[in-house]
C-alpha cells in the first residue's frame, strides 16, 4: 500500500481560489524563516539563527515543501543543505503520519527547468520516494535535462536499451540508441561505457576529447627547477610573458623554448614526460588559446596529480600544492568567466622529488564545459589528433621523415 | 605470565569500579570510545561468544562508510555516503533495541568527494556530547544535529579553506573535550586543526598543522584534572588545551600518519619509531619518553591499552601484548587479518577485532598463549570500520549493513 496519497486526480481549479490567499499567508510565515537560512555564511556565520528558523520551518506541513524548494534558487551550497534537510524532515514526518504530500505541486515544480538544479533533483527524489512508478514515468523525458543527476537516469535506460538491441542483433537500432545516449551523456562512466560499446561492438569512430571538451593542442615549456618543491611559488618567465621565440634559462641553466604539443588521448591527457622524458623536481608550463563565441560563464575542469596553478587571461585562478595523491577527470572544478574572442590559458605542472613508481606521472587533463558538464568548444577548435600520432612536437615530423628515408 | 597476572589485578579494580557506577550511562561517543583509545572500563558484559545467536539485528545502510557507529542512550548513529560520486551524505539514527530506523538526514557534499577506492567519503567517525551528533566527512562537511535529527549547524570547511583536502580521502575522526569539538583537517596543502563551538560551529581556535597527509585521529590525555588533546602527525605529538588550542607539550620525534595512539591517563602509547610510550605534563616541558620498542610497530590498526598491558596488531595481523610499564613483549598471537579496523575492549577485558574480510574475533588475553582467539564470527562482508561497544553489545558496520551483536 502506498504511504502517500497522490493528488493527481484532484482538480487543481477547485483549489486555486482558496489556495491563493492561503499561499500568501503561508509564504508570509515561511519567508522570514527561509531568509534566516539564506543568511548562513563563512565560518559558521548565521548558524545559530538558522537553527532556530530550521526548527520552526520543519513544524510546517507538506504544503511548505515546494516553497522551500523554490527558495533554493540562487542560494549557496550551505543554504541549499539547510533547506534540503528541512524539506526532507517535513516529507518524512508527513509520510510517516500518512498525511498527504502534494505530488502535483512537486511534479509542477520538477517540470519547470528554470528552477534550481539541486532543488529539482530533490523534487524528483521526493517523488520517487512517494511513488516509484510515477517517478519512473518521467525518466525518458530527462534525456536533455540540465541536471546531470536526472539526465544520468535517462541515459542509463538508453544504454540498457542499446545493449539489449545489440544482443538481439538489431544493429541499426542499437547504433541509433547508443548514439542518442552518447549525445545526451554527461556522466563520465556512462560516456566510457557507451564509447566502448560503439567502438568495440559497432566499430564506430568516436571523438571523445571533443565530446568532453578537452583541450588537446598546447605549447609546452620545461624543465624549470622545483628542488625542495620551491618552484611552486617561484614565478618563472612563462608567468611573466608568453613568447614562443625566446629561449629561457631552465633547470641547470639549460636553455628551454616553447614547443608545440598535441594529445590524441581520449581524456585529453597532456603528458610532460613524453617530450621532456621523466624528470624529477621540475616545473613545466602548458599554454593554449581558446576563442569563445561570447562572453560567458564556464567551468575549467582539471585532473592532475601534480601540484599545479592555472591562469586565465593572465589572472591566477587557483593553485594546489598536493603531489601524487591521485587524479581523475573533473577532479577540480573552477568556475570562471570567458571573454568574447581570444582567451589564454596557462597551466603550471610541478613534479616533486618522490621516486616511487606511482610518482612518475607529470601530466594534467583540462576541459571547458558548463555547469552541467556539457562541453563548450572553441570557435576555432582544431581537429583531435589521430591516435597513431599520439604526441607531436616541433621537429618530430622531420625526424620521422628522415628515419623513413633511412 | 606477568602480563596476565597484572591484567587480573587490573580487572578486579575495574570490576569494582564498574559495579560501583553500574547505573551510569555507558555511551560510546566517538571513534574508539573513551579518550579515543579503544578501551571502555564502564561498558559491561560485552559478548564472549559470537555467532548467529548473538546477532541482535542487522540494518541495511544506504551508502558506503567506514566510520564507526556511536551510541547515545538507546540510539545508534552512523554516517554514510551514496551516489556515483559519493556526494550524498547521510546521518542515520537507529533504535538500539531493535535496529529500527528512527530518522535520517541527507546533505549534498560541499567539498571534494574524491577518495582512494578503498576508503570513502564517510570515513571519519562522528562524535557526540550526549546532546548532539557531530558528523564529519572526507569532503570536510561538518554537520551538527541534535539527537532527534534537528539541524543545529553546518560548516563546509572546504568552502572556508579551499585547499584543505586530500585526493586520497580524509579520515581523521572528531573528539570532544571542554565543550569544544576538535578536528584535524590535515593534508599536503591547507593543513589545519581547529576547535569548534559545540552550539553554533564557529571556530574557537584554528591552527596551522604540518603540510602532510595525515589520517590519524585526536586522543585525549588526562593530566591531573586537565584534559589535553593529543594531535598526532608525521612531526610527532602536539598536546593542546582543548578549549583554547594552547600548546602544552610537543613531542618531536615523529609519528605514524595512519594508526593513532592510545591514551591511558597521562601516558600516551604512540606509533612512533615502532611504539613509544610517553608521559606528558601541562607545564610546557617536553614529554618524557618512557620506552620505545621498534618491534611493536602497529600496522593500520591503532594500539589499545587495557589494564597494565598495551596491545598492537602489526601489518601481518599478529597481535602483540606488552607490559605498558616497560614495553617488554609478553606474548604474540596470529589473528585472521588483514586489519584496517582498530581493536576495542570493555570492562571484561575481552578484545574485539574485525578483519577486512569481515571476521569478528574475540580475544581473551587471559587464555593460554595458543588459544587467545576464543570466538570468531564471519560477517561475510568487507569491514574496514572499527567496532563500537555498549553494555552487552558490539556494533560493526560495513558499506552495506550495521550489525548489533549481543543483547
Amino acid at each position: 500500500m502506498k504511504r502517500i496519497r497522490i493528488f493527481i486526480a484532484f482538480s487543481l481549479l477547485a483549489c486555486i481560489s482558496l489556495s491563493m490567499n492561503s499561499v500568501r499567508g503561508e509564504n508570509a510565515t515561511l519567508n522570514p524563516l527561509l531568509t534566516a537560512l539564506k543568511q548562513v555564511g563563512p565560518e559558521g556565520e548565521g548558524n545559530a539563527e538558522a537553527a532556530v528558523a530550521w526548527k520552526a520551518l520543519t513544524k510546517h506541513g507538506g504544503e511548505a515543501i515546494v516553497p522551500i524548494l523554490e527558495a533554493m534558487s540562487g542560494t549557496g551550497p550551505l543554504t541549499r543543505n539547510w533547506m534540503r534537510s528541512a524539506a526532507e524532515a517535513i516529507f518524512a514526518r508527513e509520510t510517516q503520519s500518512e498525511s498527504a504530500v502534494d505530488a502535483v505541486a512537486l511534479i509542477e515544480f520538477f517540470n519547470d527547468r528554470e528552477h534550481d538544479m539541486k532543488a529539482r533533483d530533490l523534487a524528483y527524489d521526493l517523488l520517487n520516494r512517494a511513488d516509484t512508478d510515477e517517478a519512473a514515468s518521467l525518466i525518458p523525458a530527462m534525456l536533455d535535462d540540465p541536471s546531470p543527476v536526472l539526465r544520468r537516469l535517462a541515459v542509463a535506460q538508453l544504454i540498457a536499451q542499446g545493449e539489449s538491441e545489440l544482443k538481439d542483433g538489431k544493429i541499426d537500432a542499437s547504433l541509433a540508441t547508443l548514439n542518442n545516449a552518447l549525445s545526451a551523456a554527461r556522466d563520465i562512466k556512462q560516456i566510457d561505457e557507451i564509447a566502448k560499446l560503439l567502438r568495440k561492438d559497432l566499430e564506430q569512430t568516436i571523438d571523445l576529447p571533443k565530446h568532453f571538451g578537452f583541450l588537446s593542442h598546447w605549447h609546452l615549456i620545461a624543465p624549470f627547477d622545483n628542488t625542495e618543491r620551491k618552484g611552486f611559488d617561484t614565478a618563472y618567465p612563462p608567468e611573466k610573458e608568453i613568447n614562443f621565440e625566446t629561449a629561457y634559462d631552465g633547470k641547470g641553466s639549460k636553455k628551454v623554448k616553447w614547443q608545440e604539443y598535441a594529445t590524441a588521448d581520449d581524456y585529453g591527457m597532456v603528458d610532460f614526460n613524453t617530450p621532456f622524458s621523466p624528470l624529477k623536481e621540475v616545473i613545466g608550463y602548458a599554454y593554449t588559446e581558446y576563442n569563445s563565441e561570447e562572453a560567458r560563464d564556464v567551468e575549467i575542469r582539471l585532473g592532475c596529480k601534480n601540484a599545479w596553478k592555472i591562469w586565465l587571461n593572465g589572472e591566477l585562478v587557483f593553485g594546489r600544492d598536493e603531489y601524487h595523491r591521485g587524479a581523475r577527470i573533473d577532479q577540480y572544478i573552477l568556475p570562471v568567466k570567458l571573454k568574447k574572442g581570444k582567451n589564454t590559458l596557462l597551466v603550471k605542472a610541478c613534479q616533486n622529488e618522490q621516486e616511487q613508481t606511482w610518482t612518475v606521472e607529470w601530466q594534467f587533463q583540462l576541459r571547458l564545459c558548463d555547469s552541467t558538464g556539457t562541453a563548450i568548444l572553441a570557435t576555432d577548435r582544431k581537429p583531435t589528433p589521430k591516435p597513431e600520432v599520439k604526441t607531436r612536437r616541433r621537429g618530430a615530423e622531420k625526424e620521422s621523415e628522415e628515419k623513413a628515408k633511412e | 605470565m606477568r602480563g596476565i597476572k597484572n591484567f587480573n589485578i587490573a580487572s578486579l579494580v575495574v570490576f569494582a569500579f564498574v559495579f560501583s557506577v553500574s547505573s551510569a550511562k555507558a555511551d560510546w561517543l566517538n571513534f574508539r570510545g573513551p579518550q579515543g583509545s579503544g578501551y571502555a572500563e564502564n561498558i559491561a558484559n560485552t559478548p564472549a561468544e559470537l555467532g548467529e545467536a548473538q546477532v541482535a539485528w542487522k540494518a541495511p545502510l544506504p551508502g558506503r562508510g567506514l566510520g564507526s557507529a556511536i551510541i547515545v542512550g538507546e540510539k545508534v548513529f552512523v554516517t554514510a555516503a551514496s551516489g556515483p560520486d559519493q556526494n550524498q551524505l547521510h546521518i542515520l539514527c537507529f533504535n538500539a533495541a531493535d535496529g529500527a530506523p528512527m530518522w535520517e538526514r541527507r546533505f549534498w557534499a560541499t567539498g571534494r568527494t574524491m577518495t582512494n577506492n578503498k576508503t570513502c567519503v564517510a570515513a571519519p567517525t562522528p562524535a557526540s556530547d550526549g546532546e548532539r551528533i557531530y558528523a564529519l566527512y572526507s569532503s570536510n562537511d561538518l554537520i551538527c544535529v541534535d539527537l532527534n535529527g534537528n539541524l543545529k549547524w553546518m560548516r563546509g570547511l572546504t568552502l572556508d579553506y579551499p585547499n584543505a583536502s586530500n585526493s586520497l580521502g580524509m579520515a581523521s575522526s572528531l573528539i570532544i573535550s571542554e565543550n569544544t569539538l576538535i578536528a584535524q583537517i590535515e593534508n599536503d596543502s591547507e593543513s589545519f586543526a581547529a576547535g569548534f563551538d559545540l552550539t553554533d560551529g564557529t571556530n574557537k581556535w584554528k591552527m596551522d598543522r604540518p603540510k602532510a597527509a595525515n589520517w590519524t585521529s585526536p586522543t585525549l590525555l588526562k593530566i591531573g584534572d586537565q584534559e589535553v588533546v593529543a594531535l598526532q602527525s608525521s612531526k610527532g605529538i602536539l598536546g593542546l588545551l582543548p578549549a583554547t588550542g594552547s600548546s602544552v607539550f610537543n613531542y618531536e620525534k615523529g609519528a605514524a600518519t595512519i594508526p593513532s595512539g592510545a591514551a591511558a591517563g597521562d601516558k600516551l602509547y604512540t606509533p612512533s619509531n615502532g611504539l613509544t610510550a610517553i608521559s606528558a605534563t601541562t607545564d610546557g616541558s617536553a614529554p618524557v619518553e618512557l620506552w620505545n620498542e621498534s618491534a611493536q610497530r602497529p600496522g593500520t590498526a591503532s594500539p589499545i591499552v587495557i589494564g597494565e598491558n598495551v596491545y598492537t596488531i602489526n601489518g601481518a595481523g599478529v597481535l602483540s601484548c606488552a607490559d605498558r610499564q616497560t614495553g617488554e613483549r609478553l606474548w604474540r598471537s596470529r589473528l585472521t587479518g588483514p586489519f584496517s579496523a582498530s581493536p576495542v575492549a570493555g570492562a571484561n577485558g575481552l578484545i574485539y577485532v574485525v578483519s577486512e574480510t569481515g571476521v569478528v574475533q574475540v580475544i581473551d588475553p587471559s587464555s593460554a598463549e595458543d588459544k587467545k582467539v576464543t570466538s570468531e564470527y564471519e560477517l561475510s562482508e568487507t569491514i574496514l570500520g572499527t567496532p563500537s561497544l555498549s553494555d552487552g553489545a558490539i556494533y560493526v558496520r560495513s558499506d552495506k549493513h550495521l550489525w548489533k551483536l549481543g543483547k
